[in-house]
This record gives C-alpha cells, structure tokens and sequence, in this order.
C-alpha cells in the first residue's frame, strides 16, 4: 500500500543526511522524498513517499520519530489531502511535432518554459499519475531529459500538521 | 560559580573548553576518560584545573576510555563520560558508541575537532565524525559558530555549550538511555567569553518527548486478565528492567504470581539468579528448561526486552503458543520483530507499580502443574559440565570464582566469546548492574575496560574481569591503567589458546576446520587444526610476564586442584591481579540453538 508521511524537522546541517542514512541503513524503501522550508524559519517539512504494509510503515514512522532533531511526522493516508509533483522535461522537437506537443501540454495544462530549433522544456507540476500520464505521452517525441522534485503535501482544510515548536519545548 | 581563570581588569574570561568542562561538572560528573591530542589539547587543560572535582583517567586507548565509561554508567546511574581527540582519536570511540546504542547505555562522548576553518579541508587528523557516528548515536552535536570570524557570533556559540550539554545529558539519561556525541571544534575550545554564563539554559528540544505515556487502566486490566486466564505463563526479562530501576517491583511481581523467570543476557541481576524461581538465561546459549518453558508458554510477560534473535531464533516459532504482553519504553520496539498482543509503551519500573497493587489474588494461577513440568526439564537438563581429569574446565573455574565471592557480591565485567556465555550460565546475580556483557554488539576487548570504569565509580568493590585469551589481548594496554590510576581489577583469564566461540562453531558446522582460530604460532599443528587435542605445556603469549611488565601481580594455574588457592590469592590480593588459568580448547558452550532454529532443535552435547 502507498503512504505519504510528512515530518516537520528542525531545520539544521545534516538532518536530511541522518534521515537518508537511517532509512538506507534499516533497508526501508522511499519512492519519494522532498524536503524544503516551511513557514517557520526553523522548521523544514520532508514528505516521503512509502510502498510498504501497515507493520512496515509503522517502523518507519516510529524510527523517523526517534530521531531528535524529527518534530512530527504524520501520515496522511486515509486523510483528506493535496498532493503535488513538479517536474521540469526536454523533449526533442522538430518543427513538425512542435505543434502537437504544445496541444498536449496544454491539455495536461503544463507549460512551455523553455524553446529552441531542436528541442521544448516543459515545466509540469500535479499529481503522480498525471505526471507519469504526462511522460508517457511524451515518449513518441523523445526525452532528452527530465527532472522531478519528489511528491510534497499539505492536508486540505484549517487543520495544521504540527503546533510551533515552542509549544512543546522538553522541560528538564 | 563560573570559573575564574584568568583575571582581566576585574572581567572574568571564559574559555570555551572549560565552559565545557564546567558544564560537566554542572551535571554532576565525577570522572571522565579522556586521551588527550592536538585538537582536545585546551580541554585537557581544563580538565587539570579542575582535577579536584573532576576525576580525569588516562586510558591507554580511545576505545578502553570508552568502555571504561561504560562500566561506569552500566554499573550505576549515572552517564558515562569519555572523551578523545580529533581523527584517529574519535575512530577509536566509534565501536564503543555504537556498543553504546545496541545496549542502551547513557554515555556522552565528547571529541576535539580540527578548527571550523579547516573543516572539510582533509586537515591533518580530520574526520567527519558526526556523519560517521549518525546511524550509531541517539542524538550528536557539532559545536560551531554561525561565522567563525565574528566576535559576536562565537560569543553565541559559546553561550550556547550548557545547553548543548545539558541537552546531551537529558538525552543520554531519558527514555531509551543511549550515547550522545558532542563533537568541539578546536578554535571554539579556545575562543573566549566575557562576564557571566548561564549554566542552567532551558532545553531546546522541541522533537525530543521521552516521557512516557501513561499506563492506562486498561491495559492493567488487559494484563491481570491475561495472567488470570493463563495456565503457563513465563516472564521473560530484558534490560530495560535493569535500566528502569524495576529489579525490586519485578521481584515483587514474580514472587506474588509465582510465574517463573527467564533473562536475556542484558537483564541478568534483574531478578535473583540463585532464586529457585529463576529458569536462568534463555535464547541460543540458554537454558534447556528456560527454552522449552519459553516454547510451551500460553503467555508470555514480555518486559524491557526486544526479541533480539539470539534470543528468538527463528522468529515465526518463538513462543507461537502464548499471548504476548510486550512492554518496553521504545516505542518502535512494538511489533518490530515480533507482533504483540497486548503492546504497552512504558518504563517498566513505572508499569509495575502500577500493576502490583492491580493484583488480586484471584488473579493469580495455579501453576503446580507447569512447575511439575518445568521442573521436570530442569531435572532432565540441568546445567553441566563433564570432568576432565585434572584439567580446569572454564565453566568449573567460572562455578568456583561465584562460589568464593558470592557473598560479596561483586562486579563482573567479561569479553565476549565462550567465557562470556558461561559466566552468564555460571555467575548467578543477585542484584541489577553487578553483570556488564557487551551483549547487542558483541565487542571482544570489553571486559578489562569495562571492569576499570567499575573500579573507578565503586573503589572499595570487588570487580572482576572474566577474560578470554582473544578478547583480552584486545585491550591488553588498559593494564598499564589499573597499575597507574590503583584499580585493584582482578582478571580471571580462561586461557585456551584459541578464539573459543569460533571454534566451536568450526566443530559444530565446518568439519572442525580451523581457520585462524588458533592464537599462536603459525608453525604449530594447532593453527590448521592438526594437534593432537592435548593440553597446553607451553602458552603464548606469556600473560604473566606481560602483567608483570605492566606492574600487574599474576600467575599461572594449570592443575584444577591448585585452583581454589589460586582464587582466593587473586581475590585477596590488594592491587590489580591477572590469573592466567589454562584451559582445554575442547569445550563448547552448551545448550545451543542454532542460529535460525528453534528451541526444538536444541543440541545439549
């Protein structure tokens, strides 16, 4: 089954190194992984994406959560919530295909961010599926190449994934 | 009091290693082991002023620092401090924190660091050693200035060391005790700071929640209704009762149900191992009663443990009959390895008090007839060991040693290999933190180490190394310690020439092929294995001459009649003794369970 966790981590040097290096070494498969700033200065969010079964994923949660610098991590399965991937791709176009290829990226409502005599990039952004539908559409032209950021999410609605980190400062 | 050092028109200066040494002290640290290099160089100057608080013992090797810290937090309460410098000297910590992490061991490690300037330069004697010890250390520290040129912002950095201490200190002690790494750049051990400092900063922690949550009643309820309605219930005890502090609630429990004991090699002292309740150790080197109790089990009291696989053997057939009650402080231990069916996230210290007035005597089961059939294995399959003569098997040098010091109560520090399963066979423990086992990395040179971290937290105590040849000789050098810093450690060393673990395995299921098993020469027949068994005329090395080398009392002992006398000189000795007891190689640790199997196919000769 697929997962999408999001974990608030405090924002210093290395903490995406230990949370690469502890998935790597206890051998547990990430799809996906983008990590970025956050509202808080402090505090990046890392959304992850996991194949796994529920004991699996539980393992994952709980090892990212007892790393220290790992505020919160939440799993977004079952929950009501938007999913996004962004996705740069060149793909070869010669004066013949160019103008079925722009029809295609404005039904997949990308756009054309890039544009030279042998070739178009194409900036896309959506969910997984749509992305690879994407792709797929695009193999006939040829990809010269591509790039993609990894999935991120936010629930939908008011409700907020984690309270400031000044709320629930450990006491001595 | 911030430490005055040097008086500059009235202004108190501050450097940043003894900010560091002063927080230290501030946590109530009264030793540290600590090798000095260039880039510890200003902490040890630190550490020298404050020599009347703060114990400093020079180890003879980063990794016996280590250990020696260990032996200190293992044997006590407290954390454990060691401390190295830069590269080769941080390394050399690297097997000691990781030892640390598997065995849940609060010890703070704190190593000197090339100058911030020089970082990621390849400077001499640098390693990334934060990024090295990620993945074997509970949390880690890199103390560096924001901008290492501006007064302002070192100033900040310096500021910020009591916290960052205080915060390892917290770590290392709370929850899941386990080792913290402050890694300290050089030119901030050396930048200085005037006025005042805060030596009680609050914690900065916002994703660190070591506070259990607490026992619901419920979970009470689920676990006296499960020993209610069970007919063959075992406990099976970890380290975490020893690390929780519950030895006495569990006796308490155990006593009041009756329901029999069983430990892994971590939770041994636990429980009294001369207490007729105890079915002694369980797992690969368990006991057959203990095994095959474990197996037969309906329910099975699962506290502080995490199902390590020298303990489970095959995962799917441990304990497949019981209900499981798993109780541990780490919350990712539930259903790690094996599913639980009543998981309870707790201290067990904390569980226990809360279970112990939940019992009524209705609760308790007649267990008459699973003590007939335990009984019964325990008749069948006792503990032994044949004769050989007047050679000094190592289980019988191990029987006699706790015969001769059982009133004392004494530490028992080993390494790890045969000696290390017997003397957790053998050795009964009355009481928590007596027994110290590198038990979850299994690290051979731990013994002499650890036992001199021991001495040095209980001076007036009976501390003893039970050693092997192989282990032993892999921090041989912390001899030179007990002589210089008077740790009277006594050595039982079983001494039979070879790595005797490994051998046995090589017996048990490589036709007996030896290969680099033996520790002598390479001209002798034993090397691939082609001596005629016979007993030892000659050993090598000489550890009587090397002890002596080292201002170390030592003897040999050959013959089993000479040994009583040979015990009760060592024991007696005042000063750090080695007893070399020579020992045949033939022996093998029994019971075994191979690895992956089950308690079915346990092999008992």
């Amino acid at each position: 089954m697929r997962h999408v966790l999001s974990a608030l981590v405090m924002n210093q040097p290395g903490v995406l190194a230990q949370i690469s290096g502890m998935l790597a070494s206890r051998a547990f498969n990430i799809d996906s992984l983008a990590v970025g700033e956050t509202e808080n200065p402090e505090l990046s969010r890392m959304t992850f994406v996991v194949h796994g079964d529920g004991r699996q994923l539980d393992q994952v949660r709980k090892q990212l959560e007892k790393i220290v610098t790992v505020v919160r991590v939440l799993d977004y399965s079952g929950e009501e919530f938007v999913e996004r991937d962004l996705m740069l791709i060149k793909v070869a176009a010669e004066s013949g295909s160019r103008s079925e290829i722009k029809e295609l990226v404005e039904i997949f409502r990308g756009r054309i961010v890039d544009v030279s005599s042998q070739h178009v990039m194409i900036e896309m952004s959506g969910q997984e599926r749509k992305i690879e539908a994407f792709i797929d559409a695009m193999r006939p032209f040829k990809i010269l190449e591509m790039v993609r950021t990894g999935r991120i999410a936010l629930l939908r609605g008011s409700s907020m994934s984690a309270e400031t980190p000044a709320g629930d400062v450990a006491s001595a | 009091m911030p430490t005055a050092t040097k008086q500059k028109t009235g202004q108190t200066t501050t450097s940043g290693a003894e900010i560091l040494v002063e927080s230290l002290i501030r946590q109530g640290v009264k030793c540290v082991f600590a090798y000095p290099g260039g880039a510890s160089m200003p902490l040890h100057q630190a550490l020298r002023q404050h020599r009347e608080t703060l114990r400093t013992v020079l180890p003879r090797h980063e990794q016996g620092g280590g250990f020696a810290a260990q032996g200190f937090a293992r044997s006590s309460n407290d954390v454990g401090v060691c401390m190295a410098t830069s590269g080769p000297g941080a390394t050399n910590l690297v097997t000691a924190i990781a030892d640390a992490k598997l065995d849940s061991v609060p010890l703070v490690a704190v190593t000197g660091q090339v100058p911030q300037h020089v970082i990621g330069s390849d400077a001499f004697q640098e390693t990334p050693i934060v990024s090295v010890c990620q993945q074997i250390t509970k949390h880690h520290y890199l103390i560096t200035a924001a901008d290492p040129n501006c007064t302002e912002s070192v100033a900040q950095t310096l500021r910020s060391i009591p916290r960052i201490v205080k915060e390892a200190f917290y770590i290392a002690r709370t929850g899941r005790p386990g080792p913290v790494l402050i890694d300290f750049p050089k030119n901030i051990q050396l930048a200085s700071l005037e006025g005042e400092i805060d030596y009680d900063p609050p914690l900065f922690l916002p994703g660190y929640r070591p506070e259990t949550r607490t026992v619901a009643d419920e979970q009470i309820r689920q676990v006296t209704a499960a020993i209610r309605r069970s007919k063959r219930p075992m406990l099976y005890i970890g380290g975490g009762v020893v690390n929780s502090g519950a030895a006495d609630q569990l006796t308490a429990f155990a006593r009041r149900t009756n329901i029999p004991v069983t430990s892994t090699v971590m939770g041994l002292g636990g429980f009294p191992g001369d207490d007729p309740q105890s079915l002694h150790m369980l797992g690969m080197h368990g006991t057959v009663y203990a095994n095959y109790a474990v197996n037969e089990a309906d329910l099975l009291l699962a506290f502080g443990v995490r199902f390590d696989d020298r303990v489970t053997g095959k995962v799917s057939e441990f304990a497949k009959h019981g209900k499981i009650v798993h109780v541990d402080i780490d919350p990712a231990e539930m259903h790690k390895v094996k599913e639980a069916h009543i998981p309870i996230v707790a201290d067990v210290k904390g569980f226990l008090e809360k279970l112990n007035p939940a019992i009524s005597d209705d609760d308790i089961p007649d267990l008459t007839e699973w003590w007939d059939r335990i009984n019964g294995w325990r008749a069948e399959h006792p503990l032994s060991y044949a004769e050989r003569g007047d050679h000094i098997l190592p289980q019988f040098a191990i029987e006699e040693l706790y015969k001769l010091t059982a009133k004392r109560d004494p530490y028992v520090a080993v390494g790890v290999g045969q000696h290390q399963m017997w003397a957790a066979q053998f050795f009964k423990f009355r009481k928590p933190r007596r027994w110290l086992s590198s038990s979850g990395l299994g690290t051979m040179g731990f013994g002499l180490p650890a036992a001199m971290g021991v001495q040095t937290r209980h001076p007036g105590e009976l501390v003893i190394d039970i050693d092997g040849d192989g282990s032993f000789q892999m921090n041989i050098q912390e001899l030179a310690t007990l002589t210089c810093e008077k740790l009277p450690v006594k050595i039982l060393l079983l001494n039979n020439q070879h790595l005797g673990m490994v051998v046995q395995w090589e017996d048990r299921f490589m036709e007996g092929k030896r290969a680099h098993t033996y520790l002598g020469p390479v001209d002798h027949p034993e090397w691939l294995g082609e001596g005629d068994g016979s007993f030892y005329e000659e050993t090598y090395p000489d550890f009587v001459k090397i002890a002596s080398g080292y201002g170390v009392a030592a003897a040999h002992v050959r013959r089993k009649s000479d040994l009583a006398a040979a015990l009760e000189e060592m024991i007696n000795h005042d000063g750090p003794y080695l007893l070399d007891v020579i020992c045949p190689y033939q022996e093998h640790v029994l019971p075994m369970i191979p690895s992956g199997a089950t308690a079915r196919d346990i092999i008992t000769e």
